[in-house]
């Protein structure tokens, strides 16, 4: 038992290591950029980059859109595949599955050759387009977990005594769907939502491939041309992530603590 | 909101086919989405991958994706995504089983969970400037090494941007994920499984080997698959680490599309269909070692 014990706190010390190091290292990397001393030189030269704050703007805003046009798809899939298509669940579930067996790059190689500006749907024709193509690339991307969030937490409600009461008092669908169901599923929405920033924020090859504005094409152009402020820009980046699943976590447990009740 | 409409104006129906209309067009507008984004084109290009530039059936495409620039791709590309996926495996499980069943206290576990949830979604980019800064030439590892210890990394042959350096890089979004996975398979490990068999008189080596790896191993495979194609597929941090400098299959499709660097568009597809075929397989394996350990959970 002891020798279990041993080999159980060895691991976790090397697991330490591999994680911890990399990141001091960043962070003592990003402090170098004057030479001799610690400055925190390339947080303000990242900070006061016009392009920096374009870029993570931009994300920004294509991740909130990403997450509430997916919600609008995604919940009253969910909630009404629950209700009156219980056989087509399975078939459901497996094509918001399949963005994580088709790579990335071969969806978006795709969209590139159908959407082409001499096709039938010249989504790449514009920017305006580009940016919807971009935001429908990145429903794509994270279907697999804003469906899974979202039907988790319909689970533990009961959409049919909920829709059959709902209906009995004279709501119409639209106020079933965003005065009963949305709220009652909204720890799932949030965390489909944090675990979407997390993936869209620093995403590059749909970004750089759309030829968009986009934080990830930002961050390997400075990668490529600068010394210290990418490793600035990652922490940066490593801070955000944190930050959208810190908050995951504390939905999910708030949730745990005061489950929905039907 | 179509079903509304056609649910008060669709009167003249009968009532049977009507339900199943609006049962269906409650689906549309996801299946709709569905075909546009994700299923019309990838199989556009499956097509694609099976034809000449001028649109007559072929094999050739596939012919040419033997050719020696490209099977040196492929082959960079598994052995770079098994590397990674075998130590990822290793590790993770070695960090799964010590939150589980190694006696630790559990902030240790909690902590563990949660950092694992933040570092596999740390990839792209970001996670190829840490590298660079914890083992590139000026990282902190490499000139720990130099300086303490007189001893220079980059004289043994390593280089970040090898294969061994893409190797321990990926390993850093591995590992989580093998950790998230796996932790759940063995908080199913039940404990009277171990206490029977120590009655019986089974030491522990006797227990895992005979009991305790026969109902993990379809998790352990399944899982190594699964991280298999999350590797294969991955392009940003391989991108940012060594530019085009590492031909692997994803930087090699990067370059195909923006400049078409083939000289046929349509061997572009069938590379494309390439990586379909290795991360489907390696996913429909997943899949079934899954549905074979889900047995011991119920």
């Amino acid at each position: 038992m002891k020798a279990e014990r041993y080999l159980a706190w060895l691991s976790i010390l090397i697991g330490c290591l591999y994680f911890f190091v990399p990141l001091i290292a960043t962070y003592e990397f990003s402090l170098r950029a004057r030479r001799g001393v610690y400055s925190f030189d390339a947080y303000r030269s990242v900070f006061s980059d016009m392009a920096f704050r374009q870029t993570f703007g931009y994300s920004m805003l294509m991740a909130l859109l990403t997450i509430v046009f997916g919600m609008l798809l995604v919940v009253p899939t969910a909630y009404w595949v629950r209700l009156r298509l219980p056989q087509m669940r399975p078939v459901v579930e497996f094509v918001t599955l399949m963005p994580l067996v088709i790579p990335a790059i071969v969806i978006v190689f795709g969209y590139l050759r159908l959407y082409n500006s001499s096709s039938i749907l010249p989504l790449t024709g514009s920017n305006t387009t580009t940016n919807i193509l971009l935001v429908c690339s990145y429903i794509t991307l994270s279907l697999p977990y804003m469906y899974r969030a979202v039907d988790t937490a319909m689970r533990t409600i009961d959409v049919r005594t909920l829709t059959e009461a709902a209906e009995s008092l004279g709501a119409g669908w639209m106020t079933i769907m965003f005065r009963c169901i949305f709220p009652n599923v909204m720890s799932g929405v949030l965390s489909g939502a944090f675990i979407t920033l997390a993936i869209v924020i620093g995403e590059f090859t749909m970004a750089s491939l759309l030829g968009r504005p986009a934080f990830g094409p930002y961050l390997q152009l400075v990668g490529a041309n600068k010394a210290y402020e990418p490793s600035a820009l990652a922490m940066i980046a490593f801070a955000v992530t944190w930050l959208s699943m810190g908050l995951l976590q504390l939905v999910s447990r708030f949730n745990r603590s005061a489950p929905a009740k039907a | 909101m179509s079903s509304v409409s056609a649910s008060t104006t669709g009167t003249r129906v009968p009532s049977i086919d009507r339900k199943v209309v609006v049962d269906w067009l409650g689906v549309a507008p996801f299946t709709i989405f569905a075909l546009l984004f994700l299923i019309i084109p990838t199989i556009y290009l499956i097509v694609g991958a099976f034809l000449t530039p001028d649109g007559s059936f072929t094999l050739k495409n596939i012919v040419d994706l033997f050719t020696p620039s490209i099977l040196a791709a492929y082959w960079i590309s598994i052995k770079v995504s098994v590397a990674s996926s075998l130590g990822g495996a290793l590790l993770g499980f070695l960090l799964a089983w010590a939150i589980v069943l190694g006696g630790l206290p559990s902030w240790v576990r909690n902590g563990l969970l949660t950092f694992s949830g933040v570092a596999s979604n740390f990839a792209g980019v970001p996670l190829a400037f840490a590298f660079l800064a914890t083992l590139g030439r000026t990282g902190l590892i490499t000139v720990f090494l130099r300086d303490w210890f007189d001893f220079n990394l980059y004289s043994t042959g390593f280089n970040l941007l090898s294969f061994f350096g893409l190797t321990i890089t990926y390993m850093y979004f591995q590992i989580p994920l093998m950790v998230l996975i796996l932790t759940p398979a063995l908080d199913g490990m039940k404990k009277e499984w171990k206490e029977a068999a120590s009655i019986l008189g089974a030491t522990n080596g006797q227990y895992w080997r005979m009991v305790a790896f026969p109902i993990l191993w379809p998790s352990l495979l399944g899982t190594t698959l699964l991280l298999f194609a999350n590797a294969f597929g991955a392009i940003a941090t391989a991108y940012a680490l060594t530019g085009s400098s590492l031909n692997i299959v994803p930087i090699l499709l990067y370059a195909q599309i923006r400049g078409d660097v083939l000289h046929n568009a349509n061997l572009g597809y069938a590379l494309a269909l390439g990586m379909i075929v290795i991360t489907g397989v390696s996913n429909i394996l997943y899949i079934m070692l899954r549905m074979r350990a889900e047995r011991w959970q119920k």
